[in-house]
């Protein structure tokens, strides 16, 4: 899942990341432990108590991400994210940021296909105040037609930066039109750059007004707060504010007719000097498709391709020698159809047709032998230990939370994920495997370098 | 191994107390001697049975022979592909079979490693750390497999035109200099490194002199104490780091421009900086704030808020051992890069003028001590607190009077520093791209 953050990092040095590459799994345990309840108004809420370190995270996930956006007003999602740092009828643009930086503060926004997030992570005793500010801009929002037009030119800058500058950025986006025919979530995040341009003040405020509003928003709380001081602030700051009708976003989105080709995009270009290859399949999700094979996938994944003891890294890299990277990549965080993805970069020399035969005979191995018993025990345990290194991060909870239960999943996908893993067997990898590894579902992505002409 | 464990509860660290309300547990730093006579400095924390230890050598990418550009860079990746009696198949199956994660970074300075283990093998993770450091195999396989995706990355990175916006400020600002040359190497470079070069280098940086060792988590000092001699008791007492002389950036005031086919140009600035010892380094860092600390600063007010001329500018001070710097950058479209480095400039001499306002100030040193607590959430962050400030030497009570070094700087302080600090006319700026009235005023040496 592309996250697109409303202020940029320093870029140091230019890490290359695969076309979709997602990292991490949702790594949990029965621990978390959170408290959860629903405000009148529908708001649900999400505690996750931790006294470590006096600070908390403070989220509001707001049910509602680019795949919700009207036909051709690619890139709202993302748009109205950074206007909603515009201000409020009482706020002036700005103004919210200097008191959370005043208040030893930090705060982001990000948007991604299915949900847009707002946070701040704060000393605890200034809870309260952030659920003041949060509340009043679900609601209060206020834009000035010049603060409207500067931030466009930013959102414009941003994919500049983020795709037109970046050529495996920009196939990404072509194979992502490829693998979902009609599924949303074939159009970018950021939206396309002609969309973005004919974007307007009315555009933001209709998408404000048609899904910001409590009863589509969860408020996770991570951190040094208890369930009862939460509940006290959130009744008080989101529970004056009524709730109101939301459209059916999963039945607006519709669906995706079956695949009977594979799809096949390849990008040359003269700013590509190191050539790579990936593959994605459809695969079910907490939203779509049979979600009792989401654990057995994941399983899957980090036998196929979790790291340098994998079957590819094996296989491709030491064995072979005929690739310098490889894996795979799956995640079942998702409202619409997943994706299974495998990925690797051909060594100096090497023909993309060779690294991709090889690719496919590791592939038709599985499919046939399936995993042995010893494989399944190792990676499971090693999933399940994740799910203790996981608690070590205070705030990291609310993230987890928050995107799980945006994107059509719930609390017990997070607390029972180490049991479900744990009794994910051979059998069930291979089933699970053979389900989704075929042909028709598959779209596979070459990035080339053009030699000089 | 004698039973003369010294453990001193040198300090305490009360900023915790300071900022946050009571009951909030204090971060207590421990320095603990081990048997051996190596201090490693410790936070316990028994809330998970994890252990995180950080550790670094003095000596970086900036020791690297000349020829030998990458090699540190590829010592980070081979001295966990093999060692003792363990091939690199067998080294890293020991890893991933007990979660155990080692790693380790080649910085300019320094070269630093990590351990994160469970407390259930870390026993485990003791032993094949130790073997890691004092045994490594630099095996021709995993050498050879190293080098390949270090080459892969680098020639992702020198079609990037990001990377190549910092590498040609790096290369022109110091062409005699150990800071100029390639840092992760050239494609030339990687290809001519080998074993022998690595077990060379090693040998050179990874002595107990130049170590520095800091933990967070699930262990008692007294056992913390034996796993430090455990790990690097065996390795030689002094290193033979090649001596980096000082240096300043080559080329204040002047701009190069490398044509790239690209949309959007990458704009890297810097001029010289601020020593981390220097007394006037809290007063830099409040400036820094004003002028580059995100939402509400100058340049993000003014050349993103305003004009929406980039999605991100920033700047940051880097007090670098033998060159302070001030490095920044900015992205955008080809036609609007004149405006934006003038903003800069513009807002670099406004600063360096007219000092910081009042209310600025007040701003920056709230949100730079109020925010620290938030870099101890978890281990990971408490462990690179603990690092850093061993790296700089600031002392295991720094923590108890950080806030204290910052309130004592005075609006005039700000205001000489700014004036001393911030020259417009020193900044050297590199743009890729097709940037439209900009002129370029040198070329790289040797492009």
């Amino acid at each position: 899942m592309r996250l697109f953050n409303r202020l940029a990092r320093p870029f140091l040095f230019a890490i290359a990341l695969l076309p979709g590459l997602t990292f991490g799994f949702p790594a949990s345990a029965q621990i978390f432990e959170p408290t959860t309840f629903t405000l009148d108004n529908g708001m649900q809420v999400v505690v996750i108590e931790n006294d470590r370190v006096p600070v908390v995270s403070h989220m509001v996930w707001y049910k509602v991400g680019a795949a919700d956006e009207p036909k051709g007003k690619s890139g709202i999602a993302h748009f109205l994210e950074h206007l909603m740092f515009k201000g409020t009828a009482t706020m002036a643009p700005g103004e919210q940021s200097r008191i959370i930086n005043r208040l030893g503060g930090r705060e982001n926004a990000f948007t991604s296909n299915d949900y847009t997030g707002y946070f701040q992570n704060v000393p605890k005793q200034h809870l309260g105040r952030m659920m003041q500010m949060e509340a009043d801009r679900m609601v209060n929002l206020t834009l000035r037609p010049d603060h409207v037009k500067s931030e466009l030119q930013v959102v414009l800058e941003e994919r500049r930066s983020r795709v037109d500058n970046e050529p495996s950025s920009q196939l990404s986006e072509i194979a992502n039109a490829a693998t979902y025919l009609a599924y949303p979530y074939r159009i970018p995040v950021i939206g396309w750059e002609a969309e973005i341009q004919g974007l307007t003040q009315q555009d933001a405020i209709d998408f404000y007004k048609t899904w910001y509003a409590p009863n589509n928003a969860i408020l996770v709380v991570a951190g040094d707060a208890t369930p009862d001081e939460v509940r006290t602030l959130a009744e008080d700051t989101y529970g004056e504010i009524p709730a109101r009708d939301i459209p059916d976003r999963v039945a607006l989105r519709g669906g995706e007719p079956p695949h009977l080709a594979m799809a096949r995009v390849t990008m040359e270009s003269a700013r590509v000097d190191q050539p790579s290859w990936s593959r994605r399949y459809l695969a079910p999700g907490f939203g779509w498709g049979d979600k009792q094979q989401t654990p057995a996938l994941e399983v899957l994944a980090e036998i196929l391709g979790g790291g340098s003891t994998s079957r590819m890294y094996r296989s491709l890299v030491v064995d072979q020698a005929i690739a310098v990277s490889a894996g795979s990549w799956y995640s079942p965080e998702g409202l619409g159809p997943q994706t299974f993805g495998i990925y690797a970069t051909p060594a100096q020399g090497v023909e993309i047709a060779d690294l991709e035969k090889a690719i496919e005979a590791e592939l038709a191995l599985m499919l046939r032998d399936g995993v042995t018993e010893e494989e399944v025990a190792t990676a499971v345990k090693r999933m399940r230990r994740g799910s203790i290194f996981a608690r070590d991060d205070v705030l990291y909870p609310a993230r987890l939370f928050g995107r799980t239960l945006a994107s059509g999943g719930t609390i017990a996908d997070v607390e029972e994920w180490p049991d479900r893993i744990a009794a994910v067997t051979p059998e069930a990898v291979l089933e699970a495997a053979r389900i989704v590894l075929i042909p028709e579902s598959a779209t596979t992505s070459v990035l080339l370098s053009k030699p000089a002409s | 191994m004698t039973a003369q464990l010294r453990v001193c509860l040198l300090a305490t660290a009360l900023f915790l107390t300071t900022l946050l309300p009571a009951g909030a547990r204090a971060l207590e730093i421990q320095s603990v001697t081990s048997p051996g006579g190596i201090t490693g400095w410790l936070v316990e924390d028994h809330d998970n049975p994890i252990l995180t230890m950080t550790f670094s050598f003095n000596g970086g990418e900036a020791a690297e022979p000349v020829g030998k550009e990458g090699l540190a860079r590829l010592l980070s990746a081979t001295l966990d592909e093999g060692a003792g009696d363990m091939d690199s198949t067998a080294f890293q199956k020991a890893l991933a079979d007990d979660s155990i994660s080692i790693s380790f970074n080649s910085g300019l300075d320094r070269f630093s490693g990590k351990l994160v283990t469970l407390t259930e093998t870390r026993e485990r993770a003791v032993d094949l750390l130790h073997t890691a450091l004092t045994a490594p195999r630099f095996d021709e396989e995993p050498v050879g497999r190293m080098k390949a995706s270090i080459q892969a990355s680098l020639r992702r990175s020198l079609a990037d035109p990001r990377s190549k916006a910092s590498r040609a400020w790096w290369a022109a600002n110091f062409p005699d200099h150990a800071y100029g040359r390639s840092h992760d190497g050239t494609l030339e470079s990687v290809a001519g490194l080998g074993p022998d070069d690595l077990l060379a280098f090693k040998t050179r940086i990874m002595s107990r002199d130049g170590l520095l060792v800091t933990a967070v988590g699930d262990i008692d000092p007294a056992t913390f104490g034996t796993l430090i001699d455990r790990v690097f008791g065996d390795l030689p007492e002094t290193g033979d780091v090649t001596p980096v002389p000082s240096a300043k950036p080559a080329i204040p005031g002047e701009t190069l421009v490398i044509a790239e086919q690209i949309p959007q140009s990458i704009v890297a600035f810097g001029q010289h900086g601020m020593s981390r010892d220097d007394p006037d380094y809290y007063a830099a860092s409040l400036l820094n704030e004003v002028l580059a600390g995100g939402f509400g600063s100058r340049l993000t007010e003014e050349i993103r808020e305003k004009r929406g001329l980039v999605y991100g500018v920033y700047a940051y001070l880097l007090p670098l051992d033998h060159a302070p710097l001030i490095r920044g950058g900015l992205a955008t479209q080809n036609a609007r890069v004149a405006e934006s480095i003038a903003l800069v400039r513009q807002e670099w001499q406004r600063l360096s003028e007219a000092g910081p306002t009042e209310a600025e100030v007040s701003d920056a040193r709230a949100h730079l001590l109020g925010t620290f607590a938030l870099g101890l959430t978890d281990s990971d962050g408490v462990a690179r607190i603990l690092l850093s400030m061993r790296e700089s030497d600031l002392g295991i009570d720094y923590l108890d009077r950080r806030d204290a070094l910052y309130d004592a700087v005075t609006l005039d302080d700000l205001k000489r520093v700014a004036a001393e600090l911030y020259d417009a006319d020193a900044l050297s700026v590199v743009v890729v791209g097709q940037p439209k009235g900009v002129e370029g005023t040198v070329t790289l040496p040797g492009g």
